[in-house]
């Protein structure tokens, strides 16, 4: 069960190796978590996640998990949710994709599409229910200030998260008054191997300061958390910006 | 007989409001229907809890996807016995309507809370003290027997005498042992309504303790409310108010004539929306300041109204909404005589903290109570309020709660909504027991709540 402040005891991980998903699972396991579930495509990274995870006191389980397989989400989440309550559900797999070659390549762009966005929705469905069925527990999904306004040089993996996105908010209205919290959350560029290489854009942020966004905003039951706070304003002007001008931006 | 099973599932919390869980909220009517009740949740695989009113601050009424048994609906007082003292009631009464129903009579409960609004289940459930614990100890020790609902459907008459181990798991056994369906309780008698008190300023903490020390057996009620946000010198400056039942001989002829009259005024609920942050550092410390030079230096054999006395908050209904959204804990300890060090050390930190919290109570425990997760231990209690929203407020109090494991204390369950659970068996050496038990007489664990998951209770 989640504490007064909302720390969770047991946490499933999805996308077991994401650097913002593991420093998220660091920052609980020293509030409350004792017990995580790594799913992911198993890999000697997630099985070596597993190892970290141990050495910081709590017990961690590795599960195979692939977003690009919907059919089996429901028996592998399943098993999962048998063993136990999961307090906190973490959706954090993702793949940003290659825009100028996707662009080329639509069976790649259809992949990011479908791990992003058809991938997640299968997923939240499968944990959504099962969180219903015990009366409590928080969904986090991990959105993107990409999705907020697609951008030239970002529009596949940006539309990907603005599905999402809705998709989560409409979930959480679903579930509200089932117990069950869902929560959006918007970083900006956050230095990870996801963004490895690329140019860091203003605002650019760690996922440590992530995961103390998530654990905040699970404190105080938030639906939308931006990652840094000061994104907010900045995406609601951008969001009202005109076509034309917006076109001209250097994003 | 009704089970009425509410159509959409219910959002519950306790009195704190953080961390709600939705739940099939039942409201049985008689016994029958409780059997049934819990019959149809054994079926439903997440179980059952009984609630009263819900007055525990955190997660010990609810029951995340299962059911909650309302027990408000068994609210029959059956039978009065005003020559020997003894009341025979369901469990959903509550203690504010014994009060109006047995004060004419000439019969006060045997203890009380800071709140009236509490029922006879949930003053056994979590074993209650009032300002009398240190000559009277908890509420169940008044307690000649109790029906009640076990996990395995049977229903039992439970006394101290014939089945101590059921009776005294249940006294304070928050709900886990079983449903009480009715108890008999044993009452204090009374000439008048009204409370003769003394008040009196301690500058600080020692001098509290001192005054507390020497002459609390002089009354059989006793309480400090302590200003935790002075510091310096002033740390645990207080206001002492003790006193008892006044006798009908102190009253004047007028008072005389209606002696035994209750009537307890309300004011207006707060507003529904209530601005996040209302409750800082300033603001609080200036009411804090305020309550302390409100109260004469000493003031002795003043006349109060019962209410006024025992339960200042209800005046004001739902009060606990001025926390905003995020809802506030309660954090209550009680460490040993001999442990004062702990004591003054926790208090200096709650002091450095910045937290904003109202005033605190100060009480002298007397005895330990027979109840095996009974809260008392001979020493000082102390409770406060803090929103939960106060960033760090959780590694805090894990911090203050080692220093209590240390010293031989624990946290009340009634209160606690965060504490970790290894320090459960730390807090509570005879849990073990609790366990065993439990799982004899439940073998399904059919009886359960957030606070047994998140405890492992
Ligand atoms: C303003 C305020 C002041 C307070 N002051 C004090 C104080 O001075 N001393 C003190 O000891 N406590 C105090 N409390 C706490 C309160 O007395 C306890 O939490 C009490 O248990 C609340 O009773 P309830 O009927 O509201 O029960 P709930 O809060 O609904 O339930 C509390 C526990 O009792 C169990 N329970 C309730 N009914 C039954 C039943 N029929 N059968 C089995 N189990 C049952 C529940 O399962 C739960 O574990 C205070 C609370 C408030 C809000
Ligand atoms: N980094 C940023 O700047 C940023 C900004 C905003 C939002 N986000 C979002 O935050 C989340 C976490 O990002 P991150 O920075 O932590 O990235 P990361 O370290 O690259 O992690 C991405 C995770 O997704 C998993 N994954 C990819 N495809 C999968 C599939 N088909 N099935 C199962 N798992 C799959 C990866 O697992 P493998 O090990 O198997 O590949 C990895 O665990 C993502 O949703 C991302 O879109 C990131």
């Amino acid at each position: 069960m989640k504490d007064a402040f909302g720390a969770p005891q047991t946490l499933l991980l999805l996308g077991g190796t994401s650097e913002i998903g593991l420093a998220t699972a660091r920052r609980l396991i020293g509030r409350r978590t004792r017990r995580v579930y790594l799913a992911g495509r198993p890999s000697p990274a997630l099985d070596q996640a597993a190892r970290e995870l141990r050495a910081l006191g709590a017990e961690a389980m590795v599960v195979g998990f692939d977003a690009l397989d919907p059919d089996t989400h429901e028996e592998v989440l399943g098993k999962v949710f048998a063993e136990g309550d999961i307090d906190a559900v973490l959706l954090a797999f993702g793949v940003l994709g290659d825009q100028a070659h996707d662009e080329q390549d639509p069976a790649a762009a259809v992949r990011v599409a479908r791990t992003n966005y058809a991938g997640a929705v299968s997923a939240a469905l499968v944990c959504g229910s099962a969180l219903q069925r015990q009366g409590h527990g928080s969904l986090v999904v991990l959105s993107s200030v990409a999705g907020e306004r697609a951008r030239r040089s970002n529009f596949i993996y940006g539309s990907s998260k603005a599905g999402l996105d809705a998709f989560t908010q409409g979930l959480g209205d679903a579930l509200h008054g089932c117990g069950v919290h869902v929560m959006v959350v918007r970083p900006g560029f956050v230095r990870t191997k996801m963004t490895e290489g690329r140019p860091e854009a203003p605002l650019a942020t760690t996922p440590s300061a992530v995961a103390e966004a998530i654990e905040a905003g699970l404190r105080r039951r938030s639906e939308v958390v931006w990652v840094p706070a000061a994104l907010r304003p900045v995406m609601a002007a951008i969001r009202l910006m005109p076509r034309p001008l917006f076109r001209r931006l250097p994003l | 007989m009704a089970v009425r099973p509410a159509p959409a599932p219910a959002s519950v919390s306790g009195w704190g409001r953080t961390a709600p869980t939705a739940t099939r909220l039942l409201r049985p009517d008689s016994y029958e229907a409780a059997v049934a009740a819990l019959r149809e949740a054994a079926e439903g695989g997440r179980g059952a809890i009984a609630r009263g009113l819900g007055r525990a601050y955190g997660d010990a009424a609810q029951n995340a996807g299962g059911a909650v048994l309302d027990m408000t609906g068994l609210d029959r007082i059956h039978e009065i016995d005003a020559v020997n003292g003894l009341v025979v009631c369901d469990a959903g009464v509550s203690l504010h309507k014994l009060m109006q129903v047995l004060l004419p009579l000439g019969w006060f409960v045997p203890v009380t809370p800071g709140t009236r609004y509490v029922t006879v289940g949930g003053a056994i459930g979590a074993d209650i003290h009032g300002k009398n614990h240190h000559v009277s100890g908890s509420f169940s020790r008044h307690v000649r027997a109790i029906e009640l609902l076990t996990g395995d459907g049977e229903t039992r008459l439970v006394t101290p005498g014939d089945d101590p181990e059921l009776f005294w798991a249940t006294a304070g056994g928050m709900g886990l042992t079983g449903v009480i369906l009715a108890a008999t309780v044993e009452l204090l008698p009374v000439e008048t309504s009204l409370m003769r008190v003394d008040t009196e300023r301690a500058t600080d903490l020692d001098d509290l303790m001192a005054r507390l020390a020497a002459t609390d057996h002089r009354y059989r009620y006793s309480v400090a409310w302590i200003d935790l946000l002075a510091r310096g010198a002033r740390t645990g400056r207080a206001v002492l108010t003790r006193g008892d039942h006044a006798p009908l001989e102190a009253l004047d002829a007028k008072a005389r004539r209606d002696p035994l009259a209750f009537r307890p005024g309300r004011l207006p609920a707060p507003p529904r929306i209530i601005p996040e942050g209302l409750l800082n550092r300033a603001t609080v410390g200036l009411f804090n300041e305020l309550w302390y030079r409100r109260a004469p230096r000493e003031s002795r054999g003043r006349l109060q109204r019962l209410p006024a006395f025992f339960h200042p908050l209800d005046g004001v209904p739902e009060w606990n909404r001025i926390y905003g959204r995020g809802g506030f804990v309660q954090y209550q300890f009680v460490v040993g005589h001999g442990q004062e060090e702990t004591l003054r050390r926790i208090v200096r930190r709650i002091g450095a903290c910045g937290c904003p919290s109202f005033l605190a109570v100060l009480k002298r425990f007397g005895d330990g109570d027979p109840g095996w997760l009974s809260f008392p231990l001979p020493g000082w209690t102390l409770a406060l309020d803090i929103p939960a929203a106060m960033p760090g407020l959780g590694a805090l109090l894990d911090e203050l709660d080692e220093e209590v494991a240390a010293a031989g204390g624990r946290v009340y369950l009634a209160k606690d909504s965060r504490l970790r659970p290894d320090m459960l068996a730390r807090m509570y050496p005879r849990l073990d027991d609790f366990r065993e038990l439990r799982a004899r007489y439940d073998p399904h664990g059919t009886l359960t709540s957030d606070l047994a998951r998140r405890l492992a209770l």
